[in-house]
C-alpha cells in the first residue's frame, strides 16, 4: 500500500469544494449576480427620472367651470369636469389629486396626507388667482438641475449591493452549514482528523473571494447602465463590502450554529434579515423612520454597509471618511463570530 | 501493533437519552486484526455503541479505549488512524467521485492515493460522475472509500450494506475482505446474518442495548444444539400448537430445540437423517397433516430468534 503525503492542504481542498458546489448550483449564481441586476433594471425603469407628470384635477360643473378649466389646463395641470360623486370617487382612487368647486367662494377638496394633493392645491390656486388679476410683488425665475449622485437610482444601486452581500453571505454560509449538518456531513467530516477551523474558514474564504468578483461586477453594471459615478476610491468600496460580507458571514454562522434543519435556519435568517431589508435604507432612506428609532437603525450592520457604499460610490469618500462605519462592521464581525463559535453544534 | 493487543475495548458502556436507555452496560473487546460484527435488530443500540467507540458521541458512563488510546486525550492522533463510514452519509451531490476522495485524502496527514482507493472500490470508471448520479451501491462503496483513503489501522462500518441489492452487497463484501488481507481490523454493525457469517471472525449479538451472546458464527450456531433446521407448516390447524405438543417434539430423537411458528414449528436438529424419520412418524401417529417441510442449515438468525424469541426484522 502506498503512503503518500497530502498533495494539497485540507483548507485549500475544502475551499475548492465550496467553490465547485457553488458554481454548480445555477440558482446560487442567479441570486448572487442575476437578481441584483434584474432588480436594479426593474426599479431603475419604474423610478427613472422623467419630466414631471401633470397633476390631475377635477372641476365640478357650474357657471364658472369652463373658464376655470381653460385657465388650468397646461403642461403641469390636466383638468376635466366631473360631477361631485364622480369627482369624489376619482379622488378616492387617486385618479385626481384635487377637486375644484368654482366659487365664489372657491372650494378645494383634497387629502391632506398626500403631498401631491397639497402641491396641486398651491399650484392651482396660484394659477387661478393670477388669472383673476392678482399681481405678485416680486418677479420670480426658476432653474432646474439633476445631479448625478442625487437621483433615486444612485441611492438604489448601493443599497441593492448591500442587500445582496447580506443575503448571499447569510444564505451561503448559514443555509449551507445546516444543510451539511442535516446530511450528516458535518459529523462525517468530524470523524476525520480535519481541523474545525479549516472547515469554517473555507466558507469565509469563499465568501471573501466572491465579494471581490461580485462587487466590481455590480458597481460596473451601475456605472455602465445607469451612469453611476465611478468611485474615486475603489479600494474603499471593496474594503467596506469585504468587511460587510464578513459581518454577515458571522451572523450566518451564528444563525446556523444550533439549527438542526433547513426550515429552522431559513426562518431564523428571515427574522434577522427582514428588519434590515426595511430599516437599513435599501429601497428608501432610513431618515423616513422616527427619530427615536434612528440610533437603533444606524447600529444595524446593513445600515453601516449601505451608508458606507453610498458614501464611497456617490460621494467619492475614502477610507478615512468611512472609518467609523468600517469599525462598526468589524465589531459586528468579531462579536458574531465569537458568539457563533461558542454556540456551534458540531455533533 | 503488538500481537494480541486490543483494537477496541469498552467497559460498562451506558448511553441514556431522555426516556430511552440506548446502551445498557455494554462490555466489548475487539482483537487486533479481527473482523468483529455487532449484530442486532433496528433500535438495539448498535449505532449508538459504534458512534461512542468512534468518538462521535459521549457515553453517559463507561470507559472506551481504541488502539490503546482514549478519545479525551488523543483525539487527533486517533482520527488519523481510524476510518469511519457512518450509517447514512449524504456526500455533496455535485462533487465527483474523484473530487470527494481527494478532499477526504487532504484531511489526513498520511494516507493512500485517491487513485488507488478508487480502484480498490471499482469506481475508476465513475471518477468524473457527480455523487448524485451514482447508484446506491456505488454511493456506499464511495462512502467506504472515504474511510479507506486515510489508510486506517481500524475500520468502522455502520450497516454498510443496508438497502443494497444482492450484487452490490457482494461487491462491498469484496472490498472489506480485500482490506482485511492487510491484517487490519474491522468493526461492523449489521442486521444481516449472512453478512456477519460471511465477513466476521466473531460476532456480538446486541438487543436492548445489551450484549446477549458473543462468539464465532460457528460457536453461536452450535449453541443452538443443532446445525440443521427443519421447518414444518401444518395443514388444518387453527393457530400455534400448545406447550405439550412442543414438549413431545423435543423428545424426538435428534431434536435439540423447538420453536413454535404461527402455522407450525421449527426444530434445531442434529443429525438431520435421524431426526427426520422420527419426525415423520410422530406427525403420522399424532394425526397431523404436513403442509410443507423444509430442511436448511441453521443461521445466526436462528440464534437470534432462540435468544430473544423475536426475528431480527420484527
Amino acid at each position: 500500500m502506498t503512503r503518500s503525503v497530502a498533495p494539497r492542504s485540507a483548507l485549500v481542498e475544502l475551499t475548492l469544494a465550496r467553490f465547485r458546489l457553488f458554481v454548480r448550483e445555477p440558482s446560487a449564481l442567479f441570486w448572487t449576480f442575476g437578481f441584483p441586476v434584474v432588480l436594479a433594471i426593474a426599479l431603475g425603469v419604474a423610478f427613472r427620472n422623467r419630466p414631471p407628470e401633470p397633476m390631475r384635477v377635477a372641476v365640478e360643473p357650474g357657471p364658472y367651470a369652463q373658464r376655470t378649466l381653460s385657465e388650468l389646463d397646461s403642461a403641469q395641470v390636466r383638468a376635466h369636469v366631473a360631477d361631485a360623486p364622480t369627482a369624489r370617487q376619482e379622488l378616492r382612487l387617486g385618479k385626481v389629486v384635487l377637486i375644484v368647486t368654482p366659487g365664489p367662494p372657491r372650494t378645494y377638496t383634497l387629502d391632506e396626507t398626500r403631498p401631491e394633493g397639497r402641491a396641486a392645491r398651491l399650484l392651482v390656486d396660484d394659477r387661478l388667482q393670477r388669472a383673476e388679476g392678482r399681481v405678485d410683488p416680486t418677479p420670480v425665475a426658476e432653474e432646474h438641475v439633476t445631479d448625478v449622485g442625487a437621483r433615486y437610482i444612485d441611492f438604489l444601486i448601493p443599497g441593492l449591493i448591500g442587500m445582496t452581500l447580506m443575503s448571499s453571505s447569510m444564505w451561503g454560509i448559514g443555509y449551507a452549514i445546516v444543510e451539511l449538518r442535516t446530511k450528516k456531513l458535518v459529523k462525517r467530516m468530524l470523524a476525520t482528523p480535519m481541523r474545525r477551523s479549516d472547515f469554517l474558514l473555507s466558507f469565509v474564504i469563499m465568501r471573501a473571494v466572491f465579494v471581490l468578483v461580485e462587487v466590481p461586477v455590480l458597481v460596473g453594471f451601475g456605472c455602465l447602465a445607469f451612469g453611476l459615478r465611478v468611485p474615486e476610491s475603489p479600494l474603499t468600496v471593496i474594503a467596506i463590502a469585504l468587511v460587510g460580507a464578513l459581518a454577515f458571514a458571522g451572523l450566518g454562522l451564528l444563525v446556523a450554529s444550533r439549527a438542526q434543519n433547513t426550515q429552522t435556519v431559513g426562518g431564523l435568517m428571515n427574522v434577522v434579515m427582514m428588519p434590515m431589508f426595511i430599516g437599513s435604507g435599501v429601497f428608501f432612506s432610513t431618515a423616513n423612520f422616527p427619530d427615536a428609532l434612528q440610533p437603533a437603525l444606524h447600529a444595524l450592520p446593513l445600515t453601516a454597509l449601505n451608508d458606507g457604499l453610498r458614501a464611497a460610490i456617490n460621494e467619492g469618500a475614502g477610507m478615512r471618511a468611512c472609518m467609523p462605519l468600517l469599525i462598526s462592521l468589524v465589531l459586528w464581525t468579531v462579536l458574531s463570530f465569537a458568539a457563533a463559535l461558542r454556540l456551534f453544534r458540531w455533533r | 501493533m503488538s500481537g494480541g493487543a486490543c483494537a477496541v475495548r469498552c467497559r460498562g458502556l451506558v448511553k441514556r437519552y431522555p426516556g430511552v436507555l440506548a446502551v445498557d452496560g455494554l462490555d466489548l473487546e475487539v482483537r487486533a486484526g479481527e473482523c468483529f460484527g455487532l449484530l442486532g435488530p433496528n433500535g438495539a443500540g448498535k449505532t449508538t455503541t459504534v458512534e461512542i467507540l468512534e468518538g462521535l458521541l459521549d457515553p453517559t458512563a463507561g470507559d472506551v479505549e481504541v488502539l490503546g488510546m482514549r478519545w479525551s486525550s488523543d483525539e487527533r492522533a486517533l482520527r488519523e488512524r481510524i476510518g469511519v463510514s457512518l450509517q447514512q452519509t449524504h456526500l455533496p451531490d455535485r462533487l465527483t467521485v474523484e473530487e470527494i476522495l481527494v478532499l477526504f485524502r487532504s484531511l489526513f496527514a498520511t494516507g493512500r492515493a485517491p487513485e488507488e482507493v478508487m480502484r480498490a472500490v471499482s469506481l475508476e470508471e465513475k471518477r468524473r460522475a457527480h455523487y448524485e448520479k451514482l447508484s446506491g451501491g456505488q454511493k456506499q462503496r464511495l462512502a467506504v472509500a472515504c474511510a479507506l483513503v486515510g489508510d486506517p489501522e481500524l475500520l468502522f462500518l455502520d450497516e454498510p450494506t443496508t438497502g443494497l441489492d444482492p450484487q452490490s452487497r457482494l461487491q462491498l463484501w469484496d472490498v472489506v475482505q480485500e482490506f482485511r488481507r492487510t491484517g487490519r481490523g474491522v468493526l461492523l454493525t449489521t442486521h444481516y446474518m449472512e453478512e456477519a457469517e460471511r465477513l466476521c471472525d466473531r460476532v456480538g449479538v446486541v438487543d436492548h442495548g445489551k450484549l446477549i451472546a458473543l462468539g464465532t458464527p460457528r460457536e453461536l450456531i452450535a449453541s443452538l444444539g443443532g446445525e440443521e433446521v427443519i421447518e414444518v407448516a401444518l395443514e388444518g390447524v387453527a393457530g400455534p400448537l400448545d406447550e405439550s405438543a412442543a414438549t413431545a417434539l423435543l423428545h424426538l430423537e435428534g431434536v435439540r430445540a423447538v420453536r413454535l411458528t404461527p402455522d407450525g414449528f421449527a426444530l434445531a436438529v442434529e443429525p438431520v437423517h435421524v431426526a427426520l424419520p422420527a419426525l415423520i412418524d410422530h406427525v403420522r401417529v399424532a394425526g397431523m397433516r404436513l403442509g410443507r417441510l423444509m430442511t436448511r442449515h441453521a443461521t445466526l438468525e436462528d440464534v437470534f430468534v432462540s435468544l430473544t424469541g423475536r426475528g431480527l426484522r420484527d
